[in-house]
């Protein structure tokens, strides 16, 4: 069984060249396009995501290309969004929802945590909700209340969800694939900050980075959740201003190495991965007690 | 969880339902599960806290019970909105043509998702028949305090075509169950109906109606009881036969006798089921939660209890 790491995402006939440079909001949009592509199952729901391409752009172009069956600007009401894709994948479809600013979210919590969380769960494993929730997150562009917010660890809390966040355009073609092709409800947190950023996007690379994360697995003894392995998360807890993930513990003590799990996780093996490398810092921008990096701090100290 | 007094809105709208529709009951739909041969002591696992699904939905075409109220109006929704992607709708053929029931009662109209449903479904031109039982009562709460308005009326503000019937007759729901099946079918969008009844019995065996309503009220809907009211109508017509009654009779008292032994055989669910199916896929803290809880049983050994 493939796990959400290792899916392949070769478009065939995508519009992204074997190589470009791409803004993250602009690779998003192409991991989307050949995400639709290949799977007419795949729709994408959410407000003002159809003609105007959503208030970032992300689905810039979508609704002129795959028309009003395949991206759906629905009325505003975010629980109705979620629930209403909950029936769409009931039947087979692969519903990416577009929460249009993360402070919007929570109309649609219930929805999230007491209905896509735990139908596979209720139905003992007969009901795969293959949906994903984008939700542009995070401050630093300058916005007003419920715009800025870092609501992940509410849902990392959750069994039953994924959680994962990108750090670079490549991340974010990936990433939104994987994200799609998995079997289980995905929340795929958007740092709205970095949308703007420009990186190198190579079709095709997730297989040779799944690779890659196999020979990490051996090395760190554990699953990692985000392709780019310790690099690319130091690079996304570089990115993540304002809050500035501390220094990793085991760095003063020499010999230690920065890592985080990739995105938000939920329930992943921590105190096993801590064991094992006894040097882990948190990197998160979410607030209060909770928060995937304080679990990283605490099971060590468990551990 | 009796659906006693409901009996007529039950069984008369569930056998409106073709092949292809598709259930989305609330938790008291057990007559529209008779009516989609779900077996009605299996439903009795949820219930005892053994299972959270106890029938696999693909095969009756009837979703699992949802116990958060309304939030499966807008599962049902969707679920339409994709029969109608999947073009099932408006083909003319009733081989292909099918649409999607949504049970709920009077206390879920004032839920969020079934005022979102409503709306979602109308807008998009759903093939979905929203059924709303009106049994009077959400546990203690009159249907007054939901609703100022017939509650036939909510569907109408968000242009859906509305009918309040008599849920208490079996053949009128039976029959307004079917028009608005074709209607929505037939590709003219949602219906809402509003089927009037009463719930005879407690909400559940922790519930005592007798703090909240009187016997007056209790013996005027006896009087309308809706297996009365059938077998009355049967009777006078002569279509009941004394062999048809006694095979009726036998019937239901076989299948209390098999409820009773079997629930009385059921023991406790394995608590290690609860690592079970939270992922689709393998992960890696469910399974370290497994294997510590399945340590953490074991220390309970009978050596160390005796010692």
């Amino acid at each position: 069984m493939t796990t959400l790491d290792e899916r392949p995402s070769t478009a065939t006939a995508s519009a992204v060249p074997e190589r470009t440079t791409l803004t993250m909001a602009g690779a998003i949009n192409a991991g989307l396009r050949a995400a639709m592509e290949r799977d007419d199952k795949v729709l994408l729901m959410g407000e003002d995501i159809g003609a105007l391409g959503g208030v970032f752009r992300v689905t810039d172009g979508l609704h002129k290309d795959f028309g009003d069956e395949r991206v759906m600007d629905t009325p505003l009401a975010e629980s109705g969004i979620v629930g209403t894709a909950i029936g769409m994948a009931m039947r087979g479809y692969r519903p990416v929802i577009e929460i249009q600013f993360d402070g919007f979210i929570f109309p649609a919590y219930d929805q999230i945590t007491t209905q896509l969380a735990k139908m596979h769960y209720r139905s003992g494993g007969l009901i795969q909700l293959p949906v994903v929730i984008r939700v542009p997150y995070a401050g630093g562009i300058g916005a007003i209340e419920h715009h800025s917010e870092s609501p992940e660890a509410l849902f990392a809390h959750t069994p039953g969800l994924r959680i994962i966040s990108p750090a670079t355009p490549q991340d974010g073609f990936d990433m939104i694939q994987q994200a799609i092709a998995s079997p289980d409800p995905v929340l795929f947190f958007e740092p709205k900050a970095r949308y703007w950023d420009k990186g190198e996007v190579e079709r095709g690379r997730v297989k040779a980075q799944a690779r890659r994360r196999r020979r990490c697995l051996r090395r760190y003894g554990r699953d990692v959740a985000r392709p780019g392995g310790p690099r690319g998360s130091r690079r996304h807890a570089r990115r993540v201003r304002p809050h500035r993930a501390p220094r990793a513990p085991g760095r003063r003590g020499g010999g230690g190495r920065w890592h985080r799990c990739g995105g938000h996780r939920p329930a992943v093996d921590l105190p096993a991965r801590f064991r094992c490398r006894g040097s882990l810092g948190p990197a998160h921008r979410t607030g209060g007690g909770g928060p995937r990096g304080a679990h990283v701090v605490w099971c060590g100290r468990r551990a | 969880m009796q659906s006693w007094g409901q009996e007529a809105a039950q069984i008369g709208s569930g056998h409106a339902l073709n092949g292809q529709d598709f259930v989305f009951p609330s938790y008291r739909e057990h007559g529209v599960a008779l009516t989609r041969e779900v077996d009605l002591v299996e439903v009795l696992r949820i219930f005892r806290g053994l299972q959270h699904g106890a029938w696999d939905p693909a095969d009756h075409r009837f979703h699992l019970y949802t116990l958060v109220i309304g939030s499966h109006a807008l599962h049902a929704t969707g679920y339409a909105m994709a029969m109608a992607k999947d073009g099932m709708v408006a083909t003319g053929d009733p081989e292909r043509d099918g649409a999607v029931v949504a049970y709920f009662g009077d206390g879920a109209t004032s839920q969020g998702d079934v005022a979102e449903a409503l709306t979602f479904a109308s807008v998009y031109d759903a093939p979905i028949v929203f059924f709303v039982q009106n049994n009077q009562y959400a546990i203690s709460e009159s249907a007054t305090r939901q609703s100022r308005v017939p509650i036939a009326d909510r569907g109408k503000g968000v242009g859906i075509p509305s009918v309040r019937v008599d849920g208490n007759d079996v053949l009128a729901s039976h029959a307004v169950t079917r028009w608005a099946l074709e209607h929505a079918r037939s590709g003219q969008g949602p219906v809402l109906i509003e089927a009037f009844t009463y719930r005879r019995g407690a909400h559940t065996t922790s519930d005592d109606p007798t703090r909240y309503r009187s016997k007056a009220e209790e013996q005027a809907w006896a009087e309308r009881d809706p297996i009365a009211r059938l077998e009355a109508y049967l009777t006078a017509s002569g279509e009941l036969s004394d062999d048809y009654r006694a095979a009726v009779d036998a019937e239901a008292k076989a299948l209390c006798e098999r409820t009773r032994t079997t629930v009385r055989g059921w023991t406790r669910a394995d608590t290690r089921g609860m690592f079970d199916h939270v992922y689709a896929e393998p992960h890696a803290l469910v399974e370290a939660e497994r294997a510590w809880f399945e340590r953490y049983e074991r220390s309970f050994t009978d050596t160390e209890v005796t010692r």
